[in-house]
């Protein structure tokens, strides 16, 4: 108790110490649980959308409860952005994988051509590769929406 | 020049209103949404896909399409607060 009264005290702009113990053990957990709904979009209600706005919202739970800067040591910008580029990326390069060997523009039957394997199967994981490209992008934007509002731009300071 | 972009707004939202007039209403089991379409999504998307869940089925394969311009909206929407908001303090 008189540990926690030195570092309310420390903190003299009210951060709560109650907080920001409890965010810190929170985030693992919601993240483990956005990768869930994301991988498990197939059996039950979720998907890449839902999934990547609880990633998302992690980060920004962390910057709510911390600051700015500690949310930026956890994700940083540029690993955020190249992380978003690459979600839309695999969307966009597994459609066109599809039509360039010889199938319909997102038809993932024909990647049977790459690994042979029945076209219900691949139809299955196709969903899931594009889902997995959906979460990344949906956690990114969520994220750097945030910084970017939230900063003013410049990343300094936040809410 | 706001009184004109008012106006557009107007004029563009009774042709929407209006156009849902000739909507199916909702819930009829006749419309052609739900005459053909959704039995055989109903029937064969579990064979055909091996997903259980019609939503995702629907949401990443029959509609992959639909899907792919989503994440390109929610990607160009994050690209366009970067591009105008980012800067740096140096």
């Amino acid at each position: 108790m008189k540990q926690l009264q030195e570092q309310v005290g420390r903190n003299p702009e009210g951060d709560n110490q109650i907080i920001r113990t409890s965010v810190r053990l929170l985030v693992p957990f919601i993240q483990l649980y956005g990768l869930y709904v994301i991988v498990h979009g197939h059996y039950s209600p979720g998907g890449g959308f839902q999934g990547g706005v609880v990633l998302g919202s992690s980060f920004i739970l962390l910057a709510l409860a911390y600051d700015l800067k500690t949310s930026l040591d956890f994700m940083s910008e540029r690993v955020n952005n190249l992380l978003g580029n690459i979600g839309v990326l695999i969307y966009v390069g597994i459609a066109l994988l599809c039509a360039l060997l010889g199938g319909l523009f997102l038809d993932y039957a024909a990647l049977a051509r790459l690994i042979t394997m029945a076209a219900e199967e691949w139809h299955s994981l196709g969903i899931f590769l594009v889902e997995l490209g959906v979460g990344l992008a949906v956690m990114s934007i969520m994220a750097s929406l945030f910084w970017d509002l939230a900063s003013g731009g410049d990343l300094e300071e936040g809410l | 020049m706001k009184t004109f972009a008012l106006l557009a707004t107007l004029v563009t939202g009774i042709v929407l209103l209006y156009g849902t007039r000739d909507f199916a209403p909702w819930g009829d089991p006749d419309s052609p949404a739900n005459s053909h379409l959704s039995p055989v999504y109903i029937e064969r998307a579990v064979e055909e896909t091996h997903v259980p869940n019609l939503v995702t089925a629907i949401l990443g394969d029959y509609r992959g399409y639909d899907t792919m311009f989503e994440t390109v909206v929610i990607y160009c929407a994050g690209l366009a607060v970067v591009s105008v908001l980012r800067r740096s303090r140096s």
